[in-house]
């Protein structure tokens, strides 16, 4: 093990609704979808027809622009429609499960005589390919460019995040079978893992490079990790993954299967059975929250209060997500409400007297807590990112669209997860993650 | 609270674009959101947002400016009594600093807001909330017997020249405060400085006792005598001065104040104290004329030095941005403002130009910093290759 990597800067929001590490029961869902707005920069081109009968690993839909990369069905059923938005934009691939279970096969393989080429080629068919996704810019990965790592961030820190050594447990075997076709890949793998914690799955594995991290959110994020390990350089690529990617990996080469299924956390102030769930990548939450929330006008997200997307309480997970987040929506007016005490305010400056509390636990909602401002209050980014970048010049460029000093203030290292803090701190409530996403697109439209 | 929402939520229609009094949206709306913390919600990005607001943050700086007027306040009538040579209560003397000082906050205020809604309007803006500090501010830096016009010609071009043109909140250059102080420094230098400004009544030349002369502590080492106020009585305040600067002690509760709650920036502060001492003391070694001899620490407590560091210096907008440059800018503040304060014959006071001077170098010593992350982020990747 090499030394341990010390995050100073960064914040844990104290929320409500934190899960035990213990497993709910709770029946699989009849409705999945694959969702293309989760994969950015992928323009989807339908490869079945509603109507069509699939299987667990058959292609729905693939990249436009780049057709080796296909999405697959998590299920067996019938393809039942193919919901669009704005201007025809698909949103949603949505799958009848007939519970059946039935899935493609691929062929096994020993992932020891293996080409990188071949390694890739059988990702792609099996539409694993999506899971493994390169920094700069968070995209999916291009299989013509050598990365100079493999990163893997063997923890969450977001806020009520699932903890991946217990999600894990049990699925050791896998994980390394993983590890071994990713190296073929990329020798160079890494995995980062918080320092006090046990990390049974990932201390024991052979043949990467484990780095012990510790500090606040975002410790956890890859990227962070990744800054700190080894940052990266203008032309340089590292390929991320997540931990239950890996494992669904290393099953296709050891089961010969498309393997969806998922542990996911559900959590949040407003979740009234808060705990583990075995389901599967894309399901509808419906029979997760079914008279298992909280009154009142509720916000159901997929994935954690600072990244993920608000989604229907019949909405679907994520295909990078481990998580599913209820809090209260919070639309409403607040008498005075800047000028108030706020012992149940939560705030990094002290400004609010919820600092006499420090080890209180927030119910926080989705309001905004005010209106959208410039720029005034500064410094308030640094003490959230744990990165040699200055956070505010950075976003300067990217509103100016500088592309030469985007490139110099660091965008190559960043992608949205780690500048959530940021927007949360933000007093003048900018969006900040978008402003990055379009920093980042812009890069890729004018350097292409 | 219900009713006042229910008569908010019956005029809304009206205000709104197309509608009847539309001239209004953006008044109404800055009325609404300060009753009310409007039901906006996070649509996309993060779900949750820290509680601290805009409004929020400029209302605590007001909070904390309010030691230092109430400071203001007394020490105006305390020192208009004197120079009558007339024994008053305290209420006596907090009753005549009240009939001077307050009318100076209600024009500030008034005049200032006004243009501030006027350009959201024109704008199709919020009103954003960088006035509620500048607005306090003001009055605290001008003498007491300003007139009061003078106070709202000034807040205009503080707030037109100095705000509105380069894109209001968030966009100035210099301090809006300290530009409105400029404009009447050299448009009315008869009325920002000599001996009889600072005491309420003495340019009307009301009765004043005998050998009084009225001049600051800093008006008399310039004129060639040591300041006849003690150390302590300026830490204190019991000093002829602008309203809010006199008092050491008042400024220095707002500056805990701003530290504490994280929104006044502690390295711009201390460095500008440093920066100011570390003068003081070259100044006491050369020791040329009583201004130089005047003590380091001495220095720091006259004028308006200390309500400059806390205050003025730290305003996010007009600072650096940079950590690394916040040390640098506030310390050539306090070296230069001692240092003009040292060297101008025609007036014995320098922060003011100190911050100006410094809110103009700002992005300078930014871009330097800037610059050196940059070079660092190219090092680092030729040493990778």
């Amino acid at each position: 093990m090499s030394e341990v990597i010390k995050i100073k800067k960064g914040l844990n929001i104290q929320l409500e609704g934190k899960a035990d590490n213990v497993f709910g029961q709770a029946n699989l869902p009849e409705h999945f979808a694959v969702k293309p707005t989760d994969f950015h920069g992928v323009v989807p081109k339908m490869a079945a027809k509603v109507g069509d009968k699939v299987k667990a690993g058959t292609v729905l839909f693939y990249d436009k622009n780049r057709p080796e990369i296909k999405f697959v069905s998590p299920v067996s059923g019938e393809l039942l429609a193919v919901n669009r938005g704005e201007r025809r934009r698909i949103l949603e691939v949505v799958v009848k499960s007939d519970g059946a279970d039935a899935a493609e096969q691929f062929e096994t393989a020993k992932v020891g005589e293996l080409s990188k080429e071949q390694v890739v080629e059988k990702l792609q068919a099996a539409g694993l390919w999506p899971f493994i996704r390169k920094r700069p810019y968070d995209v999916i990965a291009n299989p013509e460019e050598t990365p100079k790592a493999f990163f893997i961030s063997g923890f969450d820190s977001s806020p009520l995040a699932p903890d991946y050594d217990f999600v894990l447990s049990g699925q050791e075997e896998a994980f390394q079978a993983g590890i071994d076709a990713i190296k073929r890949l990329c020798d160079n793998v890494h995995i980062g893992v918080r320092n006090d914690a046990a990390s049974k799955v990932f201390k024991g594995l052979n043949g990467v490079t484990v780095h012990a991290v510790e500090g606040p959110h975002p410790a956890g994020n890859v990227g962070v990790q990744i800054h700190n390990a080894m940052p990266i350089n203008k032309g340089e690529v590292v390929w991320v993954t997540q931990p239950q990617e890996v494992v669904a990996i290393g099953k296709l080469f050891t089961e010969g299967k498309y393997d969806a299924n998922r542990v996911i956390v559900l959590a949040g102030s407003e979740v009234e059975k808060k705990g583990y769930f075995r389901t599967k990548l894309g399901a509808s939450i419906s029979t997760l929250v079914k008279d298992n929330v909280k009154d009142g006008n509720l916000r159901y997200i997929s994935g954690n209060v600072l990244t993920g997307t608000q989604i229907e309480d019949d909405g679907y997970i994520g295909s990078y997500h481990s998580q599913v987040t209820v809090i209260p929506e919070g639309d409403y007016y607040e008498f005075m409400g800047w000028a108030t005490p706020g012992f149940n305010k939560f705030s990094v400056s002290r400004s609010y007297f919820s600092w006499l509390c420090p080890k209180k636990e927030y119910r926080l909602d989705a309001n905004m807590h005010g209106g959208l401002r410039s720029f005034v209050v500064s410094g308030e980014y640094d003490r959230v990112l744990p990165m040699d970048i200055l956070p505010e010049f950075l976003f300067r460029a990217i509103l100016v669209e500088d592309i030469d000093k985007m490139e110099q203030l660091g965008i190559y290292e960043l992608a949205e997860e780690d500048v959530a803090l940021c927007e949360f701190v933000c007093t003048s409530k900018q969006k900040l993650q978008s402003i990055l996403r379009g920093g980042i697109d812009l890069m890729i439209k004018e350097l292409s | 609270m219900k009713a006042l929402r229910n008569l908010l939520d019956n005029i809304k229609p009206h205000v709104q674009k197309g509608a009847k009094f539309e001239k209004f949206h953006s008044t109404f709306d800055a009325l609404e959101t300060l009753f009310f913390v409007p039901n906006h919600t996070n649509k996309n990005g993060v779900h949750v947002r820290d509680a601290v607001d805009l409004k929020r943050t400029m209302a605590l700086v007001v909070k904390a400016l309010i030691p230092a007027l109430l400071f203001g306040i007394w020490n105006v009538g305390y020192q208009h009594f004197i120079a009558l040579g007339v024994d008053a209560t305290f209420w006596m003397q907090v009753g005549h600093g009240a009939l001077k000082v307050l009318p100076i906050v209600v024009v500030s205020y008034g005049v200032g807001l006004g243009v501030e809604f006027m350009f959201a309007q024109i704008r199709g803006h919020e009103v954003q909330e960088g006035f509620l500090v500048s607005g306090m501010l003001i009055p605290l830096i001008v003498p007491v017997d300003v007139p009061l016009w003078m106070v709202a010609v000034a807040t205009i071009f503080a707030v037109v020249i100095g705000k509105e043109v380069f894109g209001g909140t968030g966009m100035n250059i210099w301090n809006p405060a300290l530009v409105a102080r400029a404009f009447l420094f050299f448009a009315y230098p008869s009325k920002m400085s000599g001996d009889q400004v600072w005491i309420s009544g003495l340019t009307k030349g009301e009765g004043v006792v005998d050998g009084f002369s009225g001049a600051t502590a800093l008006g008399e080492a310039a004129a060639g005598s040591a300041p006849s106020a003690s150390l302590m009585e300026s830490f204190i305040g019991l000093i002829p001065g602008s309203i809010g600067e006199t008092s050491t002690l008042a400024i220095l509760i707002g500056a805990l104040i701003l530290i504490y709650t994280g929104i006044g920036s502690w390295k711009i502060m201390v460095s500008v104290f440093a920066g100011g001492y570390v003068m003081g003391l070259l100044f006491n070694l050369w020791g040329a004329n009583p201004l130089m001899e005047v003590g380091a620490l001495h220095h720091l407590c006259l004028g308006g030095f200390a309500f400059g560091a806390v205050f003025m210096a730290t305003d996010p907008v007009s600072a650096t941005r940079t950590e690394k440059g916040k040390w640098i800018y506030g310390f050539l503040i306090g070296f230069l403002a001692i240092m003009v304060r040292v060297f101008n014959p025609a007036y014995p006071e320098g922060v003011m130009l100190a911050i100006l001077l410094m809110n103009t170098f700002a992005p300078l010593i930014d871009h330097y910093v800037v610059q050196g992350n940059i070079k660092r982020r190219l090092k680092r990747a030729k040493i990778a290759a």
